[in-house]
């Protein structure tokens, strides 16, 4: 089992995330954690010294975080966004979809378990932080060009 | 009605093998129920009293006769022969084994039906005028914008974990057929002034143990902006909805706490960023869909004469037939009422009945409605007497549409292990005591509506007559409740006083019955002289 199961080439930031507050307080800080609660649009004007952005689900049954990174995405937030606390394997894949590129939960993952998970569903419903195609855009190949 | 492209196909067959790997996993011992609950919560399947139920989906209340006798099959097959038709306009089975369900997933998937999203905290199927498609008085058929609306809520990730669950209802007439103002979500498509197709947006209605009404955020979203919309909505809720307390996370709670006007102010805001992100659906997809939707091919010069010579027949038709959109053709509503029976529960032989008159009579097209009946939305004025014959001879001929005896109740403490009372039987007694065809026609209009427990699902709050069960001092008690309605004159009962036992309610309900028919002035339905004389009358009557 590995602790972290990341889906990006780059180096891991190696510094431990503050709090939304510190971090927002410092000028030097490139990790945050994201509580539940938190309102990551507050990150807006700090956008370009962020490198990791640890978004907490205390249970897996808050989904307040996946807006929290849906929202980073479309401001466009290019750099890490890990998912930490109670992370299920049935929800990774719906994860990724909203910009997680690495799980980190309480309990690992099992590696086979989680890429079961993510090639579970050959298609999409609809866009997402992800650059997956919506299956009406392959309906409709012809509006691919404009 | 809409058809399943090879994408469609893909996405529930790929649901059956995800959820067949959970069941194995559980089965196997390497899940506890606990872990293996929200998954199979997100697929319907609830573990009741005495076995487990299957809810499956029926997107806004539309069958074919194909899927209908797949579901008289599942019910011989894995239930106990019969299945029962919810205010949700899905269908219900209560006796199925767990490791069956995978297999009538796939069975299920072979019709193009599924049981995505029809329980736990996700968005649930969504619900629409059962007259769609047919009704004399609506604007467009509602039913493309609910199929494209079912598609792109299907999976939505961001939304994988509401606060709970979240109810859409799309209606397309100034009358409102499917209680669309008690939904989280609900949408009537209108016109503007330039002849635009739109929706009135009605956010934070709901009933449960808090009910609230929902209000209007919105005139008019134009129709190709509305999934952004509908987005907005969502992630204002998800994001600010509390989290701490099960009972207080429905949206409509957090547009109580942040007020209407700030909670359109923020879903405004958010909807003029998603807007930006271009993930609204385009016209071409749309017509795609909506070309599944175009009229059956109505035949012209039909007559319009309907011969009532069989008194029984004409009693029938005054009450079960409703004006249909295309000359010669009325729109046939199919009790599931009998008195002494269970609302909304139909026999698989039954099921297979109407399915061949579907087939037959009806251009191949079902509906069920929220009120736990069926529809045959599609019948030449011609054929009216044969299906009225062959609809008599399976039982299912009754005459109550919207009479006292069309009760809807929830399946109650029978069969759900949340309940606190058992509603059924309430229902029967009350619907034997007004048996009488001549009584139940004299007193009108009369929607009676029961709930084993606060949570609402036998839509109390919405009934002219609405009674909640609960439990006192561990024996079931009744609440009474009056003035309620789901439809366009929408409104919440509020409760007469102190409860009753079942006996106690049955006869309070009479009391309450034999004041409007005292007091009443002409034309005026139960709920019209409860407006308006007031509670304290009834409350006389009813507790002497």
């Amino acid at each position: 089992m590995a602790d972290v199961l990341r889906f990006r080439d780059d180096a891991a930031a190696d510094e431990p995330a503050v709090s939304l507050d510190a971090f927002l307080d410092q000028t030097n800080a490139v990790s945050v954690r994201i509580e539940a609660g938190d309102d990551v649009r507050r990150l807006a004007p700090v956008l370009d010294r962020l490198r990791l952005v640890e978004i907490d689900f205390p249970k897996f049954r808050d989904g307040r975080g996946f807006s929290s990174a849906s929202i980073l995405r479309e401001m466009g937030y290019t750099g890490e966004i890990k998912a930490t606390g109670d992370v299920l394997v049935d929800l990774i894949f719906f994860m990724r979809r909203c910009g997680f590129d690495s799980f980190a939960p309480n309990v690992p993952l099992d590696p086979a378990d989680a890429e079961a998970a993510l090639n579970r569903y050959p298609y999409v419903y609809q866009h997402a932080a992800d650059a997956e195609v919506p299956i009406w855009q392959l309906r409709h190949p012809e509006l691919a060009n404009g | 009605m809409y058809k399943y492209d090879q994408y469609d196909d893909a996405m529930v067959r790929a649901r059956v093998e995800d959820f067949r790997d959970q069941t194995r996993r559980r089965l196997e011992g390497k899940m506890t129920d606990d872990q293996f609950k929200p998954l199979r919560l997100k697929n319907g399947l609830y573990l009741q009293l005495h076995a487990y139920m299957l809810r499956i989906a029926i997107p806004y209340g539309t069958l074919n006769s194909t899927q209908l006798r797949k579901l008289a099959h599942i019910a011989r097959t894995y239930d106990r022969g019969y299945g029962h038709f919810t205010t949700r306009q899905n269908i219900q089975f209560h006796w199925i084994k767990l490791e069956d369900a995978p297999d009538i997933l796939g069975e299920l998937a072979d019709v193009e039906m599924h049981c995505i999203q029809t329980s736990g905290e996700s968005i649930r199927n969504i619900s629409a005028d059962h007259y769609a498609g047919a009704a004399a008085d609506e604007i467009m058929d509602p039913r493309p914008w609910a199929e494209t609306l079912r598609q792109m809520t299907t999976f939505m990730p961001e939304f994988s974990y509401l606060p709970r669950k979240f109810k859409i209802c799309v209606i397309a007439a100034e009358e409102d057929r499917a209680a669309m103002r008690w939904h989280d979500f609900g949408l009537r498509i209108v016109k503007n002034e330039a002849g635009e197709i739109g929706f009135e947006v009605y956010p934070g209605g709901g009933m449960g143990r808090t009910p609230f009404i929902a209000y209007k955020s919105s005139d008019f979203v134009p129709q190709h902006q509305i999934f952004s919309y509908l987005q907005a909505v969502l992630r204002v809720w998800n994001r600010h909805a509390r989290r701490d307390n099960i009972h207080k996370q429905r949206m409509k709670i957090l547009v109580h706490e942040l007020g209407e006007e700030e909670f359109t102010r923020q879903v405004e805001e958010e909807f003029r960023h998603i807007l930006t992100l271009g993930t609204d659906f385009p016209q071409a997809e749309y017509d795609r869909i909506a070309a599944y939707f175009t009229p059956p091919p109505f035949e012209t010069g039909l007559p319009e004469e309907i011969d009532r010579s069989d008194p029984d027949f004409a009693v029938w038709i005054d009450q079960q037939i409703a004006p249909h959109k295309a000359p010669g053709y009325a729109i046939v509503n199919v009790s599931l009422k009998p008195i002494g029976g269970i609302g909304g529960d139909i026999t698989a032989e039954q099921m297979e009945v109407v399915a061949d008159l579907a087939e037959r009579y009806s251009f191949d097209e079902l509906r069920v409605a929220h009120t736990q009946n069926l529809v045959l939305p599609h019948v030449r004025k011609a054929d009216l007497y044969a299906v009225w014959q062959q609809l008599r001879d399976a039982g299912l001929a009754d005459a109550n549409l919207d009479l006292v005896t069309d009760i809807i109740a929830c399946p109650g403490l029978d069969y759900c292990s949340l309940a606190n009372a058992r509603s059924l039987p309430v229902a029967a007694r009350i619907a034997e005591r007004f048996a009488d065809p001549a009584v139940q026609h004299d007193l009108g209009e009369l929607k009676i509506k029961i709930s084993g427990c606060i949570n609402a699902c036998g839509h109390h709050h919405a009934g002219h007559i609405g009674i909640l069960g609960v439990d006192r001092k561990g024996t079931e008690n009744y609440q009474l409740l009056l003035g309620g309605s789901g439809a366009e004159d929408v409104s919440q009962a509020k409760i007469t006083g102190p409860g009753f036992d079942e006996a106690g309610v049955v006869d309070a309900v009479e009391r309450a019955v034999n004041h409007y028919r005292t007091i009443r002035e002409p034309g005026e339905r139960f709920i019209d002289t409860y407006r308006r004389v007031g509670m304290e009358g009834f409350k006389e009557a009813i507790y002497g």
